[in-house]
């Protein structure tokens, strides 16, 4: 029977292109392989189910078996965030166009090329920066790349990460750093936060300053939610060590704080996932790298890139790739890191969430995300035993349970059997927060959400 | 021929979206907070003094825009015949399975009683994997090929290290012929890149390789066949060479769509391989990514994976950490969604879909070189190797080059001209002069390799005829060729609108 993804396997067809070859049998097109390399054994998977009914049918049925965060019953971040999707992005992104679109020309694969364009050019607006590479795989990517950056241009090998790093992102950084004590790795020594604030302990960053140091890594806001009070501080610090300062954003929030270019970061880094991407089980994450558009930042970018160019046409314009030769594309092990295949299908989408926003949509939602947060956070503090750990938050706050008796374990399941997904359990990596959890409010909730999980909460701790 | 039929792409002289701004307009309305965030929140020191400069943009507009920019886009609603790593059609059934909430809202933290189906799916594809491959295990966490690259020499190096050797294995040797992601990740992990030059054959030479190795060799990392459809017949030699002198062999199995079911990399020796979800089995490529690189190894290696692993137990599937392991490639489990769509593809194909699509996409291109070699001027990568090319065969216009000084990027634009996505040509570094690659694997009909044929037939006479028309390709897509020329120049490339403001229009 014919496959439906296969027009070559009627057998008309085969049997035209057999005898324009002059073969008999098809394995005779295989002689280049010696017969002791071929499969001793048969691969064991069923028959083909060639019925998309049939198909569909058996994906739904175990999909089913999942239980998918509902919006608004979700208090999980850490990672990965759920924020109101809007419809026309859905509609992009399903585009077969952009789907399908392999490498392409400038000239006919050009209105992919413009997108990517326009993300990097709304990218460029909020972190207030005027180079932006195409995104890599994720945050940590960015993030390890971007320390790596730092480490190329300054010739040194020891880079400062914040000890309250999202344990996932850390070991992605690691990794991209290399095993301690290896010749070419580079040195990740943690710098405290402080108790009382959740912030960079400034007097540990500056014992731990020397001029051995690449980079300054912060995330703001941070891991557990807090934003950094004293960022021009620290790039002061940072410069004058001659260390760059790689700031780690939410690119939700900046339209509510400051941008980093406005405050001394020389290089930026942040999720694409909150731009408009589901969660997809953490297969919608992504990473951007920005800096300042001068020679020694964009000559050490390992990700491609797109430029403005002229074509043959008077006063017609295309995209391009610039600085392409410096990727592994162009120069193999001798390019900056190494790059691939990305997430480019979701900076299309990015690029689309952005444009919906505007500067109104965006400056309105990070003021709404915050007062959602801090309002459930005030409401969560008002029960017993329970308490948040500090304020002056973005969208993740952490909330101490430490006092209740009970672990977050217990108080999640207990939650999970009230249809509400609760937060991150930090007892095991930060285990100087007791029994905490990182818990994430947005647009997304509402003032019924937010009593649902009190209450909800509050049985759970009776 | 089928090189009459009329095309033109979409031209809509669409404005960037930057330049569509209007005062006022917006295409998003958040929710008003349900308590406005108290002043004492966050310190005014922290806080944005000026908004972005976003465009201005209704929501239609924004959709508008962007539904056009996507008809400025060939893909493969062109006919694609891009070489290596097989484009190939992605069943949309997939991608509405992908979005479906069971899947799109899915949180990666979620407790593992909540997501019982992906993890079930995400075992099954390991398991389906190690049918094809006879590796022990694999893993899904590299968001594409060059992460599972990357994942191998991170793999490798906690393999070494914890047989204190790492300090003195410092090189990785490949292939000139191997994705340049393979040297590229070895040199990022720390080490040193050994590359063999191809030989007569087609291949480095067991000479070369033997040559090469030594006590100092951490890995081989090879793709077979290669990107010109040549087999190395001697890679279990190399194998033995490599395992003898304690290293360890990494097979990129980017090239697995001729050998489908024929070949197992575990039964060739090798210790771990690497294949790609996106595209090889039916994902789509996004134009780049999302995708997968779904890295085997063996039991040996297996304690050195990324985490978490996805075991089935007694209380269901579950996640752990791999004590041993190198911690984490990318975040989470990957892009759980694609491996879905893959197992998705993997049952629609079963083992003997798989057999047929192999068999199908190496008697296409066996087809295709038969075609494209009778067109004057075009010649064949290593002609000296006469046996069938796999999947997709090198070729040069290097002849034609020469007689008309029309090169290859030349004819790959006036292709588009004829609808035809712009045909691979080779990764760096050339060793044929004026290269392209193509490949149709097993979901291109042959009607669209008739075409795609006949097109650059029909390009090579024009060429001949009106060598202007060929050079100042293409005329009927979205816009003329691009003069890349100052693209590198510091005062002149421009990656956003800001610098493009600065550098252009001020």
């Amino acid at each position: 029977m014919n496959h439906p993804y296969m027009p070559n396997s009627a057998p008309a067809t085969r049997q035209a292109m057999l005898d324009a070859v002059g073969v008999g049998d098809v394995d005779e097109l295989f002689e280049q392989i010696p017969a002791d390399h071929l499969a001793r054994t048969p691969v064991a998977l069923p028959p083909a189910m060639r019925s998309e009914v049939q198909l569909d049918r058996t994906l739904r049925t175990v999909l089913a078996r999942n239980e998918p965060a509902e919006p608004g019953r979700c208090f999980l971040g850490a990672g990965a965030w759920q924020h109101h999707v809007p419809a026309v992005c859905d509609e992009i992104a399903g585009r077969s166009e952009f789907l399908t679109s392999v490498w392409g020309t400038p000239s006919s694969d050009y209105g992919r090329n413009q997108a990517w364009f326009e993300f990097a050019s709304q990218i460029g607006e909020l972190v207030d920066l005027d180079f932006v590479g195409l995104p890599v795989y994720s945050w940590g990517a960015a993030s390890g790349y971007a320390l790596r950056m730092a480490a190329r241009m300054t010739g040194r090998r020891r880079v400062l990460v914040p000890e309250t790093t999202d344990p996932e992102r850390l070991a992605v950084i690691r990794t991209l750093c290399g095993p301690s004590g290896a010749e070419r790795s580079l040195v990740v020594d943690l710098v405290r936060a402080e108790r009382d604030t959740g912030r960079l302990d400034l007097g540990a960053l500056a014992q731990l300053l020397d001029t051995d140091v690449a980079a300054v890594y912060v995330e703001n806001p941070g891991y557990l939610g807090v934003v950094e009070t004293e960022m021009v501080r620290i790039g002061e610090l940072a410069a004058a060590h001659g260390a760059e300062l790689v700031v780690g954003v939410d690119p939700l929030s900046l339209g509510l704080l400051a941008a980093p270019g406005t405050y001394g970061a020389t290089i930026v880094t942040g999720p694409t996932q909150p731009l408009g991407v589901h969660l997809h089980a953490g297969g919608g994450v992504g990473g951007f790298i920005a800096t300042p558009d001068v020679e020694r930042y964009a000559r050490e970018y390992p990700t491609l890139q797109v430029s403005v160019a002229p074509t043959r046409t008077e006063g017609e314009r295309a995209f391009g790739m610039t600085l392409f030769g410096q990727s592994s594309y162009g120069s193999r092990e001798e390019g900056n890191d190494w790059t691939g295949n990305s997430v480019y299908l979701w900076t299309v989408v990015n690029a689309v969430y952005l444009a919906l926003l505007g500067p109104a949509g965006i400056a309105e939602l990070g003021h709404t995300i915050a007062g959602n947060a801090a309002y459930a956070a005030r409401r969560l503090g008002e029960i017993d035993g329970v308490s948040v750990r500090w304020g002056g938050f973005f969208k993740e706050f952490v909330v101490d349970l430490t006092a209740t008796g009970r672990t977050v374990a217990q108080v999640n399941a207990a939650l999970r059997d009230r249809g509400i997904v609760g937060g991150k359990d930090l007892s095991t990596d930060f285990p100087w927060l007791g029994q905490s959890a990182l818990l994430c409010v947005t647009e997304v909730h509402d003032a019924d959400d937010v009593a649902l999980l009190v209450d909800a909460l509050k049985e759970a701790l009776a | 021929m089928t090189a009459n039929r009329r095309y033109h792409a979409p031209v809509w002289d669409e404005p960037l979206i930057m330049e569509m701004s209007a005062p006022g307009r917006r295409g998003f309305v958040p929710p008003a907070p349900i308590e406005a965030m108290p002043p004492e929140h966050l310190p005014a020191t922290v806080l944005r003094d000026e908004l972005p400069e976003l465009p201005e943009v209704c929501e239609p507009d924004v959709l508008r825009h962007y539904l056009r920019l996507s008809q400025e886009t060939m893909g493969m609603i062109g006919v694609s015949l891009f070489g290596t790593c097989t484009m190939k059609y992605n069943p949309r059934v997939n991608e509405r399975l992908g979005a479906l909430a069971d899947l799109a809202e899915v949180h990666p933290h979620q407790d593992d009683s909540q997501v019982q189906g992906l993890l079930e799916i995400v075992h099954r594809t390991d398991l389906a994997l190690r049918a094809l491959s006879g590796m022990d295990r694999f893993v899904f966490q590299a968001g594409g090929g060059a992460g599972a690259a990357f994942t191998h020499v991170a793999v490798a190096r906690a393999y070494f290290e914890a047989r204190g050797e790492l300090g003195r294995r410092t090189e990785i040797i490949t292939t000139q012929q191997a994705h340049p992601c393979n040297p590229a990740t070895a040199a990022a992990a720390g080490f040193t890149v050994v590359t063999l030059p191809i030989e007569e054959d087609g291949y480095p030479s067991v000479e070369a390789l033997r040559a090469a190795v030594s006590e100092r060799t951490a890995c081989l990392m090879v793709n077979n066949p290669d990107d010109m459809g040549i087999y190395n017949p001697h890679i279990k030699e190399w194998v033995d060479i490599v395992h003898e002198a304690g290293g360890l062999c990494f097979y990129d199995h980017a090239n697995f769509n001729g050998v489908m079911t024929r070949l197992k990399a575990r039964e060739l020796g090798f210790d771990a391989c690497m294949f790609m979800l996106h595209k090889t089995f039916g994902v789509p490529k996004g134009g780049g990514g999302p995708a997968v690189g779904a890295y085997g190894c063996t039991e040996e290696l297996a304690r050195f994976l990324p985490g978490p692993l996805v075991e089935a137990s007694e209380d269901g599937y579950v996640r752990r950490e791999n004590p041993e392991g190198v911690g984490r490639v990318r975040e989470f489990l990957g892009n759980a969604q694609q491996v879905v769509k893959a197992y998705s593809w993997l049952l629609a194909m079963g083992a003997d879909g798989l057999r047929e699509a192999a068999d199908i996409s190496v008697l296409a291109n066996a087809y295709m070189q038969h075609r494209i070699l009778q067109i004057p001027g075009v010649s064949i990568a290593i002609p000296q190797m006469t046996m069938h090319r796999m999947e997709m065969t090198r070729f040069s216009l290097a002849e034609y080059t020469e007689e008309t000084g029309i090169t290859v990027a030349q004819v790959q634009n006036r292709m588009a001209d004829y609808g035809v996505d712009a045909m691979w040509l080779s990764h760096e570094p050339w060793f044929v002069p004026e290269p392209f690659t193509p490949e149709a694997g097993e979901t291109s009909s042959l009607e669209d390799i008739d075409h795609w044929i006949d097109v650059l037939e029909r390009v090579l006479e024009e060429g001949r005829r009106d060598p202007e028309t060929v050079r100042t390709a293409p005329h009927r897509q979205v816009v003329a060729a691009i003069d890349g020329a100052r693209l590198d120049d510091p005062d002149f490339w421009a990656t956003t609108y800001r610098a493009y403001r600065r550098k252009h229009l001020s």
